[in-house]
């Protein structure tokens, strides 16, 4: 007996609080919940909300620990303090204690101040709606720390979590019934509330803008580099990296996007569970490659010059598009969020393709700062309901032609 | 004249607790009791008072919209008591059998008649009450000729009483029912039976037959109705249980209301699972204790299958429609980590550390428990898997939650009844209660369209 009946008292004796769904979210956490069914379907499939986020949250698992390596890589790399490890993704070097303390210590905060600021409104929301807490927030509050570059102050993320989450969802009503991805949100927000932070070159290896400030002060230090490729390429100034560094994720970005390879991996994952659509993911990586391929094509008509602005982005093989940036991450974790994407089989098709198609579209041309994942689901997501509207009334039709056709 | 029909979207909900292909005797019931709520959307004008006595067959209560259409007492016996709900509502008509039964004689029947005589044979004998339509899954309304007439010779629901079984040697009732349900309809009837069985209405005159395969639910009339003629705007069709027809087809042939079935005792919490010969409206605890269920045991007591049943006391009584009695274990207790630890003992459509797909011929022993909390919709492309219909299921509930009419109408809420959102319901992430959602978006057209 002990806890399981201890906390059930509790929970009967407390049967009528107000703030009982704050109980309800430790309770149900611990406890698979005693309800039973009603009339309807007397037994239930095992599956439950909880079950299928938290399958999201170990797909993503590989991705924030590789993070926290990367984390403390690039740091040490960038300070000169190590050289590049010969072996890459294999190689000793990159799997050291050191880089792993530098990461740990960087990105658990970010974790921390995710889960606990978003939890706490969604609580807060639970109680004054007297609903219980809807699991969203746990897959939304780990893919925040992983789209965000690494030195995000936590004061910021903090303030965009909180927006993020009342006008992302709880405005709409809470889990399932947002228009917007709310990971993204808060990404956007902090995109476009601090652009001189986050879009500068800086932010994405540890150390570098305070190196910076140290600069400025009149310190006589080195400066930095935190450039990520996709920076580089914007200003034509071609890759410093190889293919394989790309594709196993030892480049500066965000904390879990580098790594395509374990992307990969977690996206296979949640096709076999079942959990993530095939359909989001393989339309998505067909829509880039189309789109890398017209750029290709462009540049090899010679209908743009080197001179161009975009002709590093334009010049990238297309399939390299894939490798690098947030692409990957954003196919397999953001676009296939099932709230936000499209409901229908068909129009997860069409939307994948069209999250691709316009991910590197904007990419190539986005002026401000060289990425176009995040504004490319964003603005699928709002596109989302009208792809299956049109869908829908692809079945609606036919019905209608069955009557019309009768009549006749 | 027979057609294939093959679906693949479904699940198989494999079960412990099968019933074995021995009939008993059931202990004949003292009491009996008939519910007008089993006749959903029925008002009762009450005939039979407290204290009358009534021959098997006697009118219990009409229809107050259609005085024509009877509904009779299974047995012969004193009414002892008329359980009333709420602004006398009437809940429960009870009668005490007697040991020797009497029948009304409604005489045999001229096969040969024409769809008025007939019709009116049905309505005054009670056995109208069995005919079924479509839209709306309520008692057909009997001034409506029905473009066709479905009836489903395969039962493909989780422990499902097998209808080759109950049906055997049953063949000239049978016969004669479909024979007059045929002038009813403008259309035929249609037949479904399994690929592989060995039906007892596959070789009927005066219908179309049809072989289905595939996993549940193939079995169900919604499926069959879909695919041989969906309902459209304006068309009524009706639908018939197989084990029904028995009844009908006795009545047509020797002018007696008889409403013996055998109904199949199933679940994992039975001892020894199989078959009664019983009376609809008879007491359950005339079937579940000898052998079977546990006195004092945490059970589910079901009239019905495990999907689309109705919940019953153990001292409850046998639906007006079922033909099985499913216990099932309740599962009102709490789980250690039950939400993320890896799951062997239960079925899931996912593979997300549930791992139900390693053994696809494994029967489970599942329990009430609900599995997780109600929340909103979220995950999408789950309920298309198990649903053969040619309609968008999370759409046409989404719009029976917000009541939006036309959206009903435009996606197809003409064809469906409840039992059709059984699997979506079973697989549903959120557990929202899918086939209330249904009956409450039926219910709204009904009253506002009609």
């Amino acid at each position: 007996m002990g806890l399981k009946q201890n906390l059930h008292n509790f929970r009967q004796k407390n049967k009528d609080k107000k703030w009982l769904p704050a109980f309800s979210a430790i309770h149900t956490f611990l406890f698979l919940p005693n309800e039973t069914t009603h009339n309807g379907t007397h037994i239930k499939a095992a599956d439950d909300l909880k079950r299928t986020m938290n399958t999201v949250i170990m797909a993503m698992v590989p991705c924030l620990i590789f993070g926290m390596f990367n984390a403390g890589y690039q740091h040490h790399l960038a300070f000169g303090e190590i050289t590049q490890a010969t072996g890459g993704f294999f190689s000793a070097e990159f799997w050291t204690l050191d880089n792993f303390s530098v990461g740990f210590w960087k990105v658990i905060p970010l974790v921390i101040v995710s889960y606990v600021v978003g939890l706490a409104i969604e609580i807060l929301f639970a109680i004054k709606n007297s609903h219980e807490v809807e699991e969203g927030y746990l897959v939304t509050g780990m893919l925040v720390p992983l789209i965000i570059p690494i030195d995000t102050p936590l004061w910021m993320l903090a303030v965009a979590v909180a927006f993020g989450v009342v006008i992302g969802k709880e405005v709409f009503g809470g889990t399932g019934m947002n228009i917007l991805n709310p990971a993204l949100t808060i990404r956007a927000f902090l995109f476009f509330a601090y652009p001189t932070w986050m879009s500068g070159d800086k932010v994405w290896v540890h150390g570098a803008v305070e190196q910076d400030q140290l600069i400025a002060a009149g310190k006589n230090v080195d400066a930095i580099s935190g450039e990520t490729i996709l920076g580089s390429l914007a200003q034509n100034k071609g890759a410093n990296y190889d293919i394989m560094d790309m594709f196993f994720g030892l480049i500066p970005g965000s904390v879990g996007e580098t790594s395509t390879l374990l992307i990969l991996l977690g996206g296979l994952f949640l096709i076999f569970a079942k959990i993530g659509s095939w359909r989001i993911m393989l339309s998505s990586v067909i829509g880039a490659l189309v789109m890398g391929l017209i750029f290709n094509g462009v540049v090899a008509q010679e209908w743009i010059t080197e001179s161009s602005k975009f002709y590093g982005l334009m010049s990238t093989t297309f399939w390299q598009h894939l490798l690098i940036g947030g692409f990957a991450f954003g196919t397999v974790f953001m676009a296939t969020d099932p709230v936000t994407a499209a409901q229908t089989n068909k129009g997860k098709w069409i939307y994948g393709f069209l999250v691709g198609f316009i991910s590197i579209m904007i990419r190539v041309f986005n002026p401000a700062y060289p990425e176009g994942v995040m504004l490319a689901i964003l603005l699928m997501n709002v596109f989302a309901p009208t792809i299956d509207h049109y869908v829908v009334q692809g079945n609606v039709k036919k019905r209608m032609k069955r009557v019309k056709a009768k009549v006749a | 004249m027979s057609k294939d029909i093959k679906i693949k979207k479904g699940l198989d909900i494999k079960l412990v607790g099968e019933a074995e292909k021995a009939t008993e005797n059931a202990i004949i019931s003292n009491f009996y009791s008939i519910r007008p709520e089993d006749f959903h959307s029925i008002i009762p004008k009450l005939v039979a008072k407290e204290g009358t006595r009534v021959k098997a067959g006697e009118t219990l209560f009409y229809n107050k919209d259609n005085e024509a259409m009877k509904f009779v007492s299974p047995v012969s016996g004193e009414i002892t008591e008329v359980q009333r709900g709420p602004r006398r509502r009437i809940d429960a008509i009870k009668i005490t059998a007697d040991k020797e039964q009497s029948y009304v004689d409604f005489g045999k029947f001229d096969l040969a008649s024409d769809a008025e005589k007939t019709k009116a044979h049905l309505l005054a004998s009670g056995c109208w009450s069995f005919i079924k339509q479509r839209p709306y899954d309520v008692v057909a309304k009997a001034d409506v000729t029905p473009k066709d007439i479905f009836i489903s010779g395969y039962a493909s629901a989780p422990l499902a009483a097998d209808l080759d079984f109950t049906l055997a040697g049953k063949e000239a009732e049978l016969q004669a029912a479909v024979t007059a349900l045929s002038k009813l309809t403008t259309g035929s009837v249609h037949i479904s039976v399994g690929k592989n069985s060995n039906s007892p209405l596959a070789n009927l005159q005066n219908a179309m037959t049809y072989k289905v395969s595939g996993p549940h639910p193939s079995g169900n009339v919604g499926t069959l109705i879909n695919k041989v003629n969906p309902v459209n705007k304006g068309e009524v069709v009706w639908t018939v249980n197989a084990q029904d027809l028995v009844i009908i087809g006795e009545l047509l042939l020797t002018g007696k209301f008889n409403a013996e079935r055998i109904v199949a005792l199933t679940g994992s919490s039975v001892k020894k699972p199989r078959y009664f010969r019983t009376k609809l409206g008879s007491e359950i605890a005339t079937m579940v204790y000898d052998n079977g269920v546990e006195r004092d045991g945490n059970h589910r007591f079901i009239s019905g299958n495990v999907l689309t049943g109705k919940q019953v006391a153990p001292d409850g009584y046998l639906d007006y429609y079922s033909n099985v009695i499913s216990v099932i274990p309740e599962g009102d207790d709490y789980e250690f980590f039950g939400w993320n630890k890896p799951i062997f003992n239960k079925i899931s459509t996912s593979r997300a550390l549930t791992f139900s797909w390693l053994s696809p011929k494994k029967k489970y022993d599942l329990n009430t428990n609900t599995n997780g909390e109600h929340r909103a919709f979220v995950t999408t492309g789950t309920y298309e898997e198990v649903f053969p219909l040619d309609i968008y299921p999370m759409q046409i509930l989404k719009a029976c939650m917000y009541q939006d009419l036309d959206e009903m109408e435009a996606l197809g809420m003409y064809e469906v009844a409840p039992e059709d959102f059984a699997l979506t319901e079973f697989v549903c992430v959120s557990k929202q209660p899918h086939q209330k959602i249904i009956r409450e978006g039926l219910d709204l057209m009904l009253k506002e369209i009609g």
